[in-house]
């Protein structure tokens, strides 16, 4: 399971996203969502380097982006 | 050992699970963000009214899972001084823009603070009035042009942008007071803490508590979303400074 989910169409394309993250992780597609904007995705090798901070979800206007982090179960 | 994940941020559940009418990049979002995020810590979502203000805040009822009054342009402070008043069990806030608190309602929001009223007001400094198509706002800063200001706001001619914040906190009903803004991760953050004192002020029965957050309106500022954020730290916080101007519990 990846640990940024960004729903596609809850997001606008405003970017914030991108300039929040740390590691740089975030891009904005260049296909259009259904509501016509280019949202925000995250590839499959950058979900691995994501470090769960959810900086990226807080500045997010539009509450588009969950957060999970990885837990070690004994 | 195995792993698993774990949700470390959600969607608060004060908040309806539906998609906004706000601009792509508008801090309207952020900002009612951050007031459910705080309704849930509190567990106050099944007693909390709400009252909204005339501006493109004007749907609370649509976006918070509470009650909400419609109040008339600017009146606001003075209608949840009605439901305070008549249901002090009651956690009660209003929610206005610059131009609906600094502008039309500016006689409303000095009196009902003056009086101590137990409310806590959420006030969206974004420079302008957004709704109507940005014209001039007593907010709006030096120079800024705006549809009604299209040289830029001349201050000889229409006197200086108002800090709300630092105002109120000079009446002594006022027990809390200050400004934030949610332009980066630290300050949402920051933000996400003052709005939480502002709740605890009401709970604990304290006074009238104000938070003033400075919010980008990318659409009237003629700006892309990420130019209009950035102008947020470039022009608006070194004339609106981001601090606590009043806090009781400090004192
Ligand atoms: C009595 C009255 N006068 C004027 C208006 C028009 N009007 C609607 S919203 C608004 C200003 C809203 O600006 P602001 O409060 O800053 O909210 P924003 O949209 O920027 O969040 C005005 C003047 C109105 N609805 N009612
Ligand atoms: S959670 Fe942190 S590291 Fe992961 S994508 Fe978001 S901002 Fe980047
Ligand atoms: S901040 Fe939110 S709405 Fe904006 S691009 Fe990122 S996910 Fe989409
Ligand atoms: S006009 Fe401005 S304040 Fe209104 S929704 Fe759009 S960006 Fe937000
Ligand atoms: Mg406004």
């Amino acid at each position: 399971m990846p640990k940024v989910v960004i729903d596609e169409l809850r997001c606008k394309g405003c970017g914030l996203c991108t300039t929040a993250c740390p590691h740089g992780l975030i891009r904005m597609s260049d296909k259009l969502n259904r509501q016509g904007f280019l949202p925000a995705v995250i590839s499959d090798e950058d979900q691995e380097k994501c470090v769960s901070c959810a900086m990226c979800a807080r500045i997010c206007p539009d509450v588009a982006i969950t957060i999970f982090k990885k837990v070690n179960i004994a | 050992m195995s792993s698993a994940l774990q949700q470390v941020f959600a969607h608060p559940v004060s908040l309806k699970d539906v998609q906004t009418h706000f601009c792509p990049g508008c801090q309207h979002g952020t900002i009612h963000r951050l007031v459910a995020e705080a309704m849930d810590q509190f567990g106050v979502q099944d007693r909390t009214i709400g009252v909204a203000s005339v501006g493109c805040s004007v749907f609370l009822y649509g976006y918070f899972d509470i009650d909400v009054v419609e109040a008339p342009h600017g009146r606001a402070p003075a209608v949840a001084t009605g439901v305070k008043r008549a249901c002090p069990d009651k956690f009660v806030f209003t929610y206005q823009g610059d131009g609906d608190l600094a502008a039309i309602g500016t006689s409303e929001i000095i009196h009902a603070a003056n009086r101590g009223e137990g409310m806590t007001v959420f006030f969206v400094n974004n420079t302008t009035y957004g709704m109507t198509g940005g014209q001039m706002a007593p907010t709006t800063l030096p120079s800024q042009k705006t549809s009604t200001s299209p040289y830029g706001r001349n201050v000889a001619n229409d006197g200086y942008p108002i800090r709300m914040a630092e105002l109120l906190a000079q009446l002594e009903g006022v027990a809390y007071s200050a400004r934030v803004a949610v332009n980066t991760p630290k300050n949402v953050v920051q933000a996400g803490r003052v709005v939480k004192q502002a709740f605890e002020t009401q709970i604990q029965g304290r006074g009238f508590s104000f938070v003033e957050v400075l919010s980008a309106c990318p659409t009237n500022w003629g700006m892309d979303p990420l130019t209009a954020n950035a102008r947020v730290a470039e022009e608006m916080i070194p004339y609106f400074p981001l601090a606590t101007f009043k806090d009781t519990s400090a004192a």
